[in-house]
């Protein structure tokens, strides 16, 4: 595999590489993991998993390129994505007592072989994008519309509040993922404005969930789906 | 050169029979030091296996010759397997007779026959058994055959020798494709040899068990036959994945007696690292209710897919 960026250490280009590839393959394998989880705290916990991949990705990629702007946006999602969200919802469980909830009526082997339909699907769809790039991640591409992929059905399938807030940020995740193995992350104001956005629609949906727990006593979301006065 | 092959296939052979409950006794050994009992002695399936062989043989009145026939059909089918299976050397004569998805369908052959001999006597717990085991069969097989497509992709070969010669030869890289495969096919082999999460191999709990309930209606040099077969059984497994995902050690090129002899003490030590992880896989985990074993096959399923997807995508990891 030749390779335009660093032509001078051509057995860390070939480490680096492989180390890339099996954070990829991780993300993919914990999103899928995400997918088949029913007890919420596991999900939490697989959803910092997920963060330190991509920080890991990120740190390595940006020590392999040289570029400054991907070590500020690893040491961002190291301290949003794997510190300071997870805890935050380990918070919020501790406070909504739902630490030993599990997801009800969840059909697991259905949702992963559906889950691999998905992942089929993605990776024929950037098949093209994966020609067109030139990055050294450009493989993984497919990998990361994958993973969102499988955040959007995980949000499909899932009826607890908590459970669907945790498949959006594993989507953000993903999408940040994309973005680095397509053009090496989006510029530093737009990454800076994303990570914001997530921070804050995450405290939100923190307030969101004492409220819709209020109106109906659970979290379960098909609550929502009835209109009307009568609950 | 063709009476060295000959002899190299016969000590294959050989050894498996005798590693066999060797491998079985190593495995109790560790998971009763794991749950602090004492450990029983290494050499008990033989002792059990010498006792059965010197009782009398009962059979039901309403047996039929199938049901006499079975354990030498699936005690052959394993020992054939064994010839097949890459063990010590790549270089086997019986080699030519079935690729990889032929090994596959000799197990299923073995799984056929000893259900067919379970529902013979018309027992209910055999029927319940027989079912089980093919419930728990038809789903592990797509598992067992993607493992085996994955390694076929990456060596472009389905031939269980040459796949385990090619990944033995090549440079050492980080395999994200092998590591998902090796995954599924442990899930696979405790699933299919009886272990813990899907089958207990110690209870006689009739609600629980797969495997012994099969075995019921048998007693004497039967019942010596079809348990030395599972334990062939446990074996094969074991030695398909030291074939696929550890094959460093196997005997590659021209047979000769210090290839042999170097191959014998490394599947030794593989063996007893193997069984060392599988009692440790089994003693931290709990057996699973019987309807969620489809949840268990279903994620090695998936595995060795994902292995298969992310090959397909990622392509062959560069090396240096």
């Amino acid at each position: 595999m030749t390779d335009p960026l660093l032509p001078s250490a051509a057995i860390h280009v070939a480490i680096d590489r492989q180390l890339l590839d099996a954070c990829a393959a991780l993300q993919l394998l914990i999103a899928f993991a995400m997918l088949a989880q029913r007890r919420i705290v596991s999900l939490v916990n697989l959803l910092a998993a997920q963060g330190a991949v991509l920080a890991a990705a990120t740190l390595l990629l940006a020590w392999r390129t040289g570029q400054g702007h991907l070590y500020v946006s690893g040491v961002l999602t190291l301290a949003l994505k794997v510190a300071f969200l997870p805890w935050l919802l380990h918070r919020l469980i501790d406070r909504l007592e739902v630490r030993f909830d599990a997801e009800p009526a969840l059909n697991v082997s259905g949702n992963l072989l559906a889950g691999l339909l998905v992942v089929v699907f993605a990776f024929g769809l950037a098949q093209p994008i994966t020609h067109l790039a030139s990055t050294a991640m450009r493989n993984a591409i497919g990998i990361a519309l994958g993973v969102v992929l499988l955040a959007f059905l995980m949000m499909i399938t899932r009826r607890k509040a908590i459970s669907q807030v945790i498949g959006f940020l594993s989507m953000e995740n993903g999408l940040f993922f994309g973005a680095m193995s397509a053009t090496y992350g989006m510029p530093m104001v737009v990454e800076l404005g994303v990570a914001l956005d997530v921070l804050v629609a995450m405290l939100v949906l923190g307030v969101f969930f004492f409220q819709i727990r209020e109106q109906f006593d659970s979290l379960d979301l098909h609550h929502l789906e009835s209109l009307g006065e009568r609950r | 050169m063709k009476t060295a092959a000959l002899a190299a296939q016969l000590l294959e052979i050989a050894v498996a029979l005798a590693a066999a409950p060797l491998f079985l006794g190593w495995l109790n050994q560790c998971r009763a030091w794991l749950s602090n009992r004492r450990a029983p002695s290494l050499l008990l399936p033989f002792r059990q296996l010498r006792k059965l062989f010197h009782k009398d043989a009962v059979l039901a009145r309403n047996a039929s010759p199938l049901f006499r026939a079975a354990p030498y059909v699936v005690f052959g089918t394993m020992v054939v397997a064994a010839g097949i299976i890459p063990s010590l050397s790549a270089r086997l004569p019986l080699v030519a007779a079935a690729d990889a998805v032929a090994l596959v369908g000799l197990f299923a052959t073995a799984r056929v026959f000893l259900s067919l001999a379970a529902m013979d006597v018309g027992t209910a717990f055999g029927t319940l058994g027989a079912r089980r085991e093919m419930m728990v069969g038809f789903l592990a097989e797509p598992a067992l055959l993607m493992v085996i497509f994955v390694a076929s992709l990456i060596s472009a070969t389905t031939a269980l020798p040459a796949i385990s010669e090619h990944l033995a030869t090549r440079t050492l890289t980080i395999d994200p494709a092998l590591a998902f495969t090796a995954v599924a096919f442990t899930l696979v082999l405790l699933a299919e040899n009886a272990r813990i999460p899907v089958d207990n191999p110690a209870t006689h709990l009739e609600l629980t068990m797969i495997h012994e309930a099969m075995l019921l209606e048998y007693s004497a040099r039967h019942l010596a036959l079809m348990e030395w077969a599972s334990q062939l059984r446990l074996f094969n497994y074991a030695c398909i994945g030291f074939a696929l995902f550890i094959p460093w050690g196997i005997a590659t090129r021209e047979i000769g007696p210090a290839g042999l002899a170097l191959a014998v003490p490394i599947l030794a030590l593989k063996l007893a690292a193997a069984g060392a992880g599988l009692a440790l896989i089994e003693t931290v985990s709990a057996k699973l209710r019987i309807l969620r074993a489809p949840e268990f096959l279903a994620t090695a399923f998936l595995f060795a897919v994902l292995g298969m997807l992310v090959r397909g995508l990622l392509g062959a990891p560069p090396s240096p």
